[in-house]
């Protein structure tokens, strides 16, 4: 079960946002395209930085709490996810927060 | 190179994204920090949780030892940095034009 450790919490970030989408009905994911093109250049900077701070020695995995795969370009599959789920809950965030007060500005409206 | 200088200048990049670069300028609207207040409770509790179980094991000369809920501040740092450069990008495109 120690395998599964970081796992959990990348699944427990997942679930604590996504239901935004569904509940709150934030259409976060309706929108796709903005939102790939938001993760993945974003997403790719902060993983070069991750893995030099980690290539640096900064902290390194306990490998009996990551899933027991080889790594990925020096990083656990996990740490990916974390990438992909952490900033997915950020714009989910502040969509719900535009949607629970209509009259905030975000920047973007037309 | 310390995490605390690495997370430092990723605090630093994000701050000039939001208002210099792409100038978004959400750290002056609330519903930014409002949505800030809600990821930060999250992180403390989930990073937080990982810390605690030594998921992630630092070099104690790497950062400045300060530590809240048991994870170094400077992950808090690099945590605001991802949150404000995610959004602000997200605005940053939705403004261009790209909505869907």
């Amino acid at each position: 079960m120690k395998h599964y450790t970081y796992l959990a919490a990348m699944g427990f970030t997942f679930i604590g946002s996504i239901w935004l989408e569904v509940f709150l009905k934030v259409s976060v994911l309706k929108r796709i395209r903005r939102v790939l093109l938001t993760i993945f250049p974003v997403g790719i900077a902060f993983v070069l930085w991750d893995r030099f701070a980690i290539t640096q020695g900064h902290w390194r995995f306990d490998n009996a709490q990551v899933l027991p795969l080889n790594r990925i370009w020096g990083l656990p599959l996990e740490e990916y996810l974390f990438f992909i789920f952490v900033p997915l809950a950020a714009i989910l965030t502040i969509e719900a927060v535009r949607k629970v007060n209509g009259h905030w500005k975000v920047g973007d409206e037309r | 190179m310390s995490y605390t200088f690495m997370t430092s200048l990723v605090l630093v990049f994000a701050i000039l994204w939001d208002l210099a670069i792409v100038r978004t300028r959400l750290l002056g609207r609330r519903v930014f920090w409002a949505g800030y207040a809600i990821v930060l409770a999250f992180q403390l509790l989930i990073n937080g949780w990982l810390t605690y179980n030594n998921v992630f094991l630092y070099d104690e000369s790497a950062i400045l030892g300060v530590r809240v809920f048991y994870q170094p501040v400077e992950d808090l740092a690099f945590g605001f940095s991802l949150v404000l450069t995610v959004q602000s990008m997200w605005v940053f495109l939705g403004r261009r034009g790209i909505r869907n």
